[in-house]
């Protein structure tokens, strides 16, 4: 038992706080929130460069190789910092799901790529029903000689927008959690029409229209009709990604908090110092110290391979809610400095309900729990 | 980061689920949380029977140094013993002697105290009970009135104490009374050990919430107490009793007691649910049921970061807190939850026929109460959070 970093997660840590610090302060994240692309490229090239985009893919794939627990190291300190991109859709919505499931051609073709900062990749799942269940999925995809024809339309879909390629979910045949198919859809293929959607934590989720959009045969990913595991492990992987950078931000909350109350003077002392102040930061740290370790506990689990639905689950569960709690209360002791759009706080209200509901919310994952616990 | 226990952890969580198997007697149901066998005969029996063989195995004062009894084991693996004893509702773990008196020994105590004292502590001999709070000294403890006049060779102890657990089972108290009444508060205090035999001591019992004898009030009518029991300096027991608050604070009984509780409400609703003879919306429970075992999986990590940071010999001020404070108010959720389960059944108590679950769920929804206020209650832990693990100021 270690709730330690080991060497190289501590350095990864350390070097991935100085990096976003210096290249990611809040003035460029409420820039890129208003800006079309909502991220530098220089930027990007620069994180590519330090490996972040081929973190857990295999060095012949141009990665380094390591393990879930560096990513949710990595991801906590981008949680903490806001940082705004394509950096959660490339590597968990597009490059894990293709070294998962993919050919070692379509390994070879998309992966270096995606390493090398070269190209963005994204999963369209989710359909005006906003469900993540197969009976969600209404967009079909016909056969056609040696293509596959896709239509409909698909919602919340991150960073769309700037996508070079998107993994679409959609149904082959008819049945429930048979019948859908992955494609590794061109994002300039003819019929493909991407809106911005205007979202809480304008993180540029998008509408996507696939009208008639051809697809080679040879871009289906993973086996015809068999695509919903891919997608539920896609989940997964996700949720418990979201957690690790749900982790850094309650961090930075209560960290910016206590430094308030220490700060802030009222009836001539600060107001950390009056126990209904203190209460709200000490519930803080509960909810912080409590959402890390059962988000690590899963990390871990994924880092060597365990089976860990469960554990995953349990912990999207409860961090989702504990990291909303933390921003409440972090906002309560701030006070109206808080509420405006100056201050830094909002920025992770916004993101703490998004983080909360992408990838399945409490209640999705609680059901999930509830399913492994036979209820 | 690694969340496995060693092979030599895991190892030796068997030989303790091994033990218990062979010494509880079949069919051992046992109480739902370890303050209760203070309050049951029969469960009070089985534990002093079982301590001796729990300090032969040498388990009780594990993590202690071999010279006063101990095996020199990790944090962890006493959290792993305390985790197995609750959860299993094995009794015969004395909390206040082998957590709180002994480590206070070995930082405090003189070499002849520490000789006398802790041995009988490691073997399970003896027994002990905490003499700190009284009526007008409650989460302000440094208001103890309790007197103990210096008489030379010995102090003359009058007062009263309050919410003594175990105080009616103990051989021994440890306990905190006011030695020089002009000093400011948190100087005039003195820490020493007062055997329970001594004239002028009277324990008296209190009845809780569901009618057992767990506290008490104890008094002291020209109690001698022998300056060889005086801990630490005289005047300075504050100093010795806010470091006795620093020792073993895992919690990790709390959250393996109630886990323990709602494997049973779970096996329960499986059970209903394959006759039909369930009375709540299932969809609705198994929210909050998978809830409660997602908040116990946070509570066990919180626990064992405690021991894990003591293991490092490092101070879990923040950390211990947070594990007292979300243990304990995690009791009474699950014990809620398991109420809510139960229904209108949920009210029987204890001889009715119709009873479920022996009304061990009814008893932790009611026995629980008494978690967020002993130990310190959990406003008080929020303060301790605050100023000592956060840094905020004292108010």
């Amino acid at each position: 038992m270690d709730f330690d970093f080991n060497e190289v997660q501590e350095m990864l840590r350390k070097d991935a706080r100085r990096f976003l610090t210096e290249k990611c302060p809040k003035a460029y994240v409420r820039k890129m929130e208003e800006d079309e692309k909502g991220f530098a490229p220089e930027l990007w090239k620069e994180m590519a460069g330090l490996g972040w985009m081929g973190l857990v893919f295999p060095e012949k794939y141009g990665g380094l190789d390591m393990t879930f627990l560096e990513m949710a190291v990595l991801l906590e300190e981008m949680g903490r910092a806001c940082l705004p991109g394509p950096y959660f859709s490339t590597v968990f919505l597009g490059g894990l799901p293709i070294l998962e499931a993919g050919t070692e051609e379509q390994k070879q073709e998309f992966l270096p790529k995606i390493a090398s900062g070269e190209i963005i990749v994204t999963t369209a799942l989710t359909e005006p029903s906003g469900v993540y269940d197969p009976s969600g999925i209404e967009t079909k995809a016909t056969e056609q000689g040696d293509k596959y024809i896709i239509d409909g339309t698909k919602l919340f879909v991150t960073d769309a927008h700037v996508a070079n390629y998107m993994i679409v979910a959609a149904r082959t045949a008819p049945g429930k959690s048979e019948g859908i198919s992955l494609f590794l859809v061109d994002a300039k293929s003819p019929g493909i029409k991407c809106t911005m959607l205007k979202t809480i934590a304008s993180d540029k989720q998008c509408e996507v229209v696939f009208n008639k959009v051809a697809v080679p045969q040879k871009n289906l990913l993973g086996k015809l009709n068999q695509g919903w595991p891919l997608v539920e492990r896609s989940i997964l992987l996700a949720a418990a990604g979201k957690c690790a950078e749900m982790v850094g931000g309650a961090q930075q909350v209560l960290e910016m908090t206590v430094e308030y109350a220490k700060q802030r003077v009222q009836f001539g002392k600060p107001i950390g110092a009056f126990q209904a102040v203190q209460h709200h930061c000490a519930n803080m740290a509960t909810d912080v110290e409590g959402s890390r370790f059962i988000t690590y506990e899963a990390a871990w689990m994924l880092s060597q391979n365990m089976p860990c639905a469960k554990e995953v689950s349990m912990a999207k569960a409860w961090v989702s809610d504990a990291y909303r709690r933390v921003v409440s209360l972090g906002h309560q002791v701030h006070g109206g400095i808080g509420f405006t759009k100056d201050h830094d706080m909002q920025l992770y209200f916004r993101r703490a309900k998004a983080a909360e509901v992408l990838f399945g919310d409490s209640d999705y994952h609680r059901e999930k729990v509830a399913q492994a616990l036979e209820l | 980061m690694n969340f496995a226990f060693t092979k030599e952890e895991e190892a030796f969580r068997q030989e303790i689920l091994a033990f218990i198997k062979q010494e509880l007697p079949p069919g051992w149901i046992g109480a739902t949380y370890y303050e209760d066998e203070l309050e049951q005969e029969e469960l009070w029996a089985l534990g002093r029977k079982l301590a001796p063989k729990l300090g032969q195995k040498g388990w009780l004062a594990m993590a202690w140094p071999k010279m006063y009894g101990g095996q020199e084991r990790s944090h962890i693996e006493q959290t792993i013993f305390k985790e197995e004893m609750a959860y299993n509702r094995a009794p015969g773990v004395d909390f206040a002697g082998v957590s709180m008196c002994g480590p206070t020994l070995m930082n405090f105590g003189t070499p002849e105290q520490k000789k006398i004292f802790l041995p009988p502590i490691a073997k399970g001999d003896v027994f002990w009970c905490q003499g700190f709070s009284e009526p007008e000294a409650g989460s302000d403890l440094a208001s103890v009135r309790t007197k103990a006049v210096d008489q030379g060779d010995y102090f003359v102890l009058n007062g009263q104490k309050v919410w003594t657990s175990g105080g009616h089972r103990a051989a021994w108290m440890f306990l905190l009374a006011r030695s020089d009444p002009d000093a400011p508060k948190h100087k005039g205090i003195s820490f020493m050990l007062l055997d329970m035999k001594t004239p002028g001591v009277e324990v008296r019992p209190l009845v809780n919430i569901v009618g057992g004898n767990a506290f008490n009030e104890v008094f002291f009518d020209n109690v001698r107490v022998p300056k060889a029991n005086l801990v630490g300096k005289k005047n300075d027991g504050w100093a010795v009793a806010t470091a006795l608050l620093n020792f073993e604070r895992s919690g990790i009984e709390r959250v393996a007691s109630a886990r323990k509780l709602l494997d049973e409400v779970i096996a329960f609703v499986r059970e209903r649910k394959k006759t039909g003879a369930l009375s709540r919306d299932i969809e609705v429970m198994k929210q909050k049921l998978a809830e409660m075992v997602i908040e116990l999986q946070v509570g066990r990590w919180m626990g064992y970061h405690v021991s894990y940071i003591q293991q490092k010999g490092e101070m879990p001020w923040a950390e211990a807190p947070i594990s007292k404070v979300f243990g304990s108010e995690l009791m009474q959720r699950v014990a809620n939850v398991g109420m809510e389960v139960l229904g209108l059944s949920s009210q029987l108590e204890k001889g009715s026929k119709w009873i479920t679950l022996g009304g061990r769920v009814s008893h932790m929804y009611q026995s629980s109460l008494g978690r967020t206020l002993g130990g310190g209650t959990s406003e008080i832990q929020r303060n301790l959070i605050a100023t000592k693990g956060l840094g905020l100021p004292r108010g």
